[in-house]
């Protein structure tokens, strides 16, 4: 292992033995005997060692999974529900043994798979900090010399001596995030543990993650907001049903990981007409966007095509579409007309392309309206609600603040000037 | 302030140069007891949540580890002494007699429902954070041992009381509490890491407990044990910690069957390397089962 690697994981796995019947991990006696009893005799004791009770199977929730990590560096892991993030850090921090491979770790790891682990409801608020502190990894000279930082960070001075079951979850929660916010590791590794508190103090909690991170400390992050993983880390691992899909830069990586997660559910981007159909109308439609599976970067060029059928030639046809959003808000109209641009008075197969260089609509999720109409501004045709496309913001990192969904409808190129009279 | 910071960038420094930590599977970490030490801290923290807790929620607090023996011992004397009529040790009065042994018992059955259920009632920090699993039994035999202490001043109490003077042989008591001590730590680890896996032994335990009053000389004096029977009867080991406890406290003219004894100290010694080989072994999969 070179000199500056912190995490060095060599084909790490884990397996499980789940239990189809019961919901409890546990085994009662009764089984235990039971099987012991059933498996006696005539079966090789290498057998015998297995749990092989019925509806209980093997499950690998992490298999051959390597990476490095080196020092200094910040790093995220993502992932689906189940994938085995957590896994992987429980087996960082020493909780959970592997069952395969092999991690080689320098440095003092601080993990934190909760906050307030180990809180006590009974204690108060100031009894509850020692305590955490002592289970987090500090020492009691330590967290002496933090204790007045803690209180200031938890805003909680004036409830100090009342036990936390008295308190509200938020305030729970920021007493907890206050103690572990203060840990001084060389290595951090955090579990999703900004998905709770107040949308003021996670800002808070994300700022003070930054800090952490950029005193040079290695830090390992697991999240499924995407705008804190692109916030905090500059590399990504994507865990998949528990093997390494993706390692690479963070901003490609979540692009990977959002087109995935689009792939299984979600509206197609293309529309097909049936083939029934008569008259002037549109064959199929469809949205080309910067990434994969209706997935579009804000600000790149964007491409509309409609493949249009005309069994009616004539003068005057007209050809729009509204890209509408979420609350049903058209938010931009483009035409075409045959006056300006022949294309509806020959028979036949015609392709039309809309090419927008650069595609200022804010993030969300939009649709499209098309109108087909022909002399006399007569509608031949209204496809609504066809190719779903979405736009993110992922390209874009502010450090400042987060995109917020619906904060405008587009987002004009600008520029400032600032003049001191 | 700028002296301590100094002095963690030191530490910072150290840790750096210190050698890498590898995980593997089936890798028993030659530095575990070096752990248990570094994570010293945590035990104390620990046993002081435990008690803190406990006498939180109580009115009187602390009263409670001093009147549950207390009235247990009235309730053991009137039945044994005055209805039964069995005979003291020596010369001493029955209460005294009682009390000698139920100082030992109850902390043996309170350290011991402790420490079996500890590892479940902590089960959320086992399955979060990393540290020596040892310390959680052993904070809770911790915790019964402050017990122990508190209701050892009704003893001094009882003897001021019939002005009765200890001998010499009370210098001895912290031998038989440490012998008590390991016997707790040694059946609590086995059954702590039992539970673990299966419930079962959540009504294992009282079970224990209960037939364990009955065939420990708590009530009684082991002189009324027939001599033939005193070897089966020291393979139960609170025998042989309840005798050294009344042949310490009482004095003058107790005996104490010191083959039994050694009987009594070897299986302790068997039951707390076993507990702790068999702790060590589950350990492992602790954070994965419960
Ligand atoms: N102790 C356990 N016993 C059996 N199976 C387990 C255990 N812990 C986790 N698993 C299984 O391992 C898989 C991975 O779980 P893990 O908690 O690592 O997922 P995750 O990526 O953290 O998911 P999430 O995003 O929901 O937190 C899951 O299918 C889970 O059911
Ligand atoms: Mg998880």
């Amino acid at each position: 292992m070179s000199e500056d690697i912190a995490i060095g994981v060599e084909n790490l796995g884990k397996k499980y033995i789940i239990g189809h019947q019961k919901p409890e991990r546990y085994t009662t006696l009764r089984d235990a005997i039971a099987n012991k009893l059933k498996s006696l005799g005539h079966q090789p004791l290498r057998q015998r060692l297995n749990n092989d009770a019925p509806g209980r199977e093997d499950f690998w929730a992490l298999k051959d999974v390597s990476f490095e990590i080196r020092q200094g560096q910040r790093v995220g892991i993502i992932g689906r529900n189940g994938a085995g993030k957590s896994t992987l850090l429980k087996i960082l921090s020493r909780i959970t043994e592997p069952t395969t491979g092999r991690v080689s770790i320098k440095g003092r790891v601080a993990s934190l798979l909760e906050v307030g682990t180990g809180f006590h409801p009974e204690l108060t608020g100031r009894e509850n900090i020692y305590l955490n502190g002592a289970i987090l990894g500090m020492s009691k000279v330590e967290i002496k010399r933090k204790f007045d930082e803690i209180v200031a960070f938890a805003e909680i001075d004036k409830f100090l001596d009342t036990p936390v079951k008295r308190y509200s979850s938020g305030m729970y929660v920021r007493l907890a995030f206050a103690v572990a916010a203060h840990l001084e590791p060389e290595i951090l590794i955090v579990d999703e543990v900004l998905a709770v508190g107040d949308y003021q103090f996670q800002k808070k909690c994300l700022g003070k993650m930054e800090d952490v991170a950029k005193s040079g400390r290695t830090v390992l992050f697991v999240s499924h907001n995407m705008q804190a993983v692109s916030q905090l880390t500059e590399r990504c691992v994507i865990l998949a049903g528990g093997r390494t899909h993706f390692d690479g830069p963070t901003d490609k990586a979540i692009m990977t990981y959002l087109v995935a997660q689009k792939e299984s559910f979600d509206q197609p981007a293309y529309y097909q007409a049936p083939p029934n159909k008569s008259g002037n109308h549109v064959t199929w439609a469809r949205v080309h966007t910067s990434e994969p599976q209706g997935l579009h970067c804000w600000g790149n060029p964007i491409i509309f095509e409609f493949a249009l059928n005309i069994t009616e030639p004539q003068e005057g046809v007209c050809f729009s579409f509204q890209v509408v959003n979420a609350h049903q808000q058209a938010v931009t109209y483009q035409w075409l007309f045959d006056s300006e641009k022949p294309f509806g008075h020959q028979a036949g197969k015609v392709i039309l392309r809309c090419i927008i260089p650069k595609f200022r609509i804010y993030m969300g999720t939009y649709k499209l309206i098309t109108w087909l109409s022909g002399r006399g501004r007569i509608i031949t045709e209204s496809l609504s609600d066809i190719c779903f496309f979405e736009v993110t913001m992922q390209s874009i990192v502010r450090n400042e603040f987060d995109w917020h969904p619906d904060a405008c409808l587009y987002i004009e190129d600008a520029n400032w000037e600032i003049y001191h009279p | 302030m700028a002296q301590l910071e100094k002095s963690g960038s030191i530490i910072f420094m150290l840790d750096r140069s210190q050698k890498e930590l590898v995980i593997e599977a089936g890798r028993s970490e030659s530095q575990y007891w070096k752990d248990l030490w570094r994570y010293r801290e945590l035990f104390y923290f620990l046993a002081w949540r435990d008690i803190l807790v406990r006498y939180k929620q109580t009115v009187i607090g602390i009263a409670w580890a001093l009147i549950r023996p207390f009235l247990t011992m009235v309730v053991f004397t009137v039945v044994f002494s005055l209805l039964a009529k069995l005979p003291s040790e020596g010369n001493a009065p029955y209460p005294i007699m009682v009390f000698a042994a139920l100082l030992p018992w109850q902390f043996f059955s309170n350290a011991l429902s402790e420490c079996s259920n500890s590892l479940i009632s902590n089960a959320n920090l086992i399955s979060k954070v990393y540290f020596p699993r040892l310390i959680v039994p052993a904070s809770a035999v911790i915790v019964s041992f402050v017990d122990f202490l508190v209701s050892g001043m009704i003893l001094l109490a009882l003897m001021a009381w019939y002005n009765f003077v200890p001998s010499w042989r009370i210098l001895t008591l912290p031998a038989f509490t440490l012998i008590a001590f390991a016997l707790s730590m040694g059946a609590g680890l086995w059954l702590a890491a039992l539970n673990v896996k299966y419930r079962d032994f959540r009504y294992v335990v009282p079970f224990i407990l209960q037939f364990g009053l009955y065939i420990s000389p708590v009530g009684f004096s082991s002189t009324i044990v027939p001599e033939k029977w005193r070897w089966v009867y020291s393979l139960n080991p609170m025998v042989g910690v309840i005798d050294g406890f009344r042949w310490a406290i009482i004095g003058g003219q107790t005996k104490i069957s010191w083959s039994g004894f050694t009987i009594s100290v070897g299986l302790v010694a068997l039951l707390l390397l076993g507990g702790i080989w068999y702790f060590r072994k589950t350990e492992r999969t602790f954070a994965d089962v419960i």
